[in-house]
């Protein structure tokens, strides 16, 4: 590392390759968005895993709330399922999240 | 049967109309039968570039209507042989452009012209819609600039999704990218993005780059097509992408020499 490394990182990133850092990152985050698979199957996922809760509980459709967000490689697909207040004798969870990765 | 293309951008300013106006001079220029039309109803200005405002008696929104026909309302060019306007109404709002409506006047169109460009408004709502709906190819004219970036990958995607080629499962619309307001000398420094890195971060095949230039402004201020300029380097660089937009090899433009640069040419 000479003298002139040191004062060449002190100097600040040239601002067009800030702008197309910042570019590939959002163009990339709304391409997925537009082009997500997941969003076409969600509400079928959504309407299946009240079908099987319901063989237990009894629940309501907006008991039930799916979401999937994306972090880097892997996208968080996040279930709440607020089960009504029970009769004695049942368990009672008040949410129980999974997450699938 | 003619091609329809639209130009299109997404974000306001970045030169459709410019390259709207340019382009449809420079196939015209080339013996093809063109004609150019304002989809941008309610803001028109493609006739003020054209240099055709006082001129326009009926309008698109009219033929639409049936309060007009479409030989009343084409405006030929007085400059060059093959090239006519369809002007935008300027009293309507977009809403006036039915599908059944728009696909009814660019059928027409298709029979008597090679080439119809469509210079779409700004925006994603409904007129830039219809504006890339009918559409074979688009331009999509794009600033070396982050928000013009941005506007354009949108497009694009509503290109792929929006268009009757998309609903109608069909080959896709096929892209061309234009950049345009380019400044090599800042692409130098760091401080514009570079052809490549729009090329990159857009991935669509790039037709050509538009140097800023200061004669873009003069030519609209005088309502002439900038590709009538054989002096202006926007001009040049127009009529080298029409040229390969038509599969030709674009002819090598000389860099001006030092002497040439001082005194002229």
């Amino acid at each position: 590392m000479t003298i002139f490394n040191y004062f060449r990182t002190l100097r600040p990133q040239k601002t067009a390759a800030v702008a197309k850092e910042r570019l590939q990152i959002i163009v990339a985050h709304e391409r997925r968005l537009r082009n997500s698979p997941t969003l076409e199957y969600l509400p079928q996922l959504q309407q299946e895993i009240l079908e099987v809760v319901r063989k237990y509980v009894i629940i309501q459709n907006e008991h039930i709330k799916v979401h999937i967000e994306k972090e880097g490689q892997y996208e968080i697909l996040e279930l709440n399922i607020t089960l009504p207040d029970t009769e004695k004798g049942q368990i009672n969870i008040q949410k129980s999240s999974s997450d699938v990765t | 049967m003619g091609k329809i293309i639209v130009v299109t951008s997404g974000k306001g300013g970045v030169g459709k109309t410019t390259t709207s106006a340019a382009f449809a001079t420079g196939l015209a220029l080339r013996g093809h039968q063109t004609v150019v039309i304002d989809f941008d109803v309610g803001l028109r200005n493609l006739d003020l570039v054209m240099g055709c405002e006082r001129r326009v008696v009926y309008d698109f929104v009219n033929v639409i209507n049936g309060e007009g026909n479409l030989n009343q309302a084409l405006i030929k060019d007085k400059r060059v042989e093959n090239l006519f306007i369809l002007p935008a109404s300027q009293t309507r709002d977009k809403e006036a452009l039915t599908v059944k409506g728009v696909a009814r006047v660019l059928e027409a169109l298709k029979k008597r012209f090679e080439y119809i460009i469509c210079d779409s408004p700004a925006g994603i709502e409904h007129g830039a819609i219809i504006a890339m709906y009918f559409s074979d190819e688009a331009l999509i004219v794009t600033n070396p600039e982050v928000s013009s970036v941005r506007d354009s990958d949108r497009i694009i995607g509503m290109l792929s999704s929006k268009t009757r080629r998309a609903v109608q499962n069909l080959t896709p619309v096929k892209e061309h990218l234009l950049i345009t307001r380019y400044i090599q000398k800042r692409v130098n420094s760091g401080e514009m993005l570079s052809i490549q890195d729009v090329q990159e971060i857009l991935a669509i095949p790039l037709l050509g780059v538009i140097p800023e230039s200061p004669s873009v402004l003069k030519a609209s201020n005088a309502g002439i097509p900038i590709t009538l300029d054989k002096k202006s380097d926007a001009g040049l660089a127009y009529l080298d992408i029409v040229a390969s937009f038509l599969g030709e090899e674009p002819p090598p433009r000389e860099k001006k020499g030092f002497l040439t640069r001082f005194f002229g040419n």
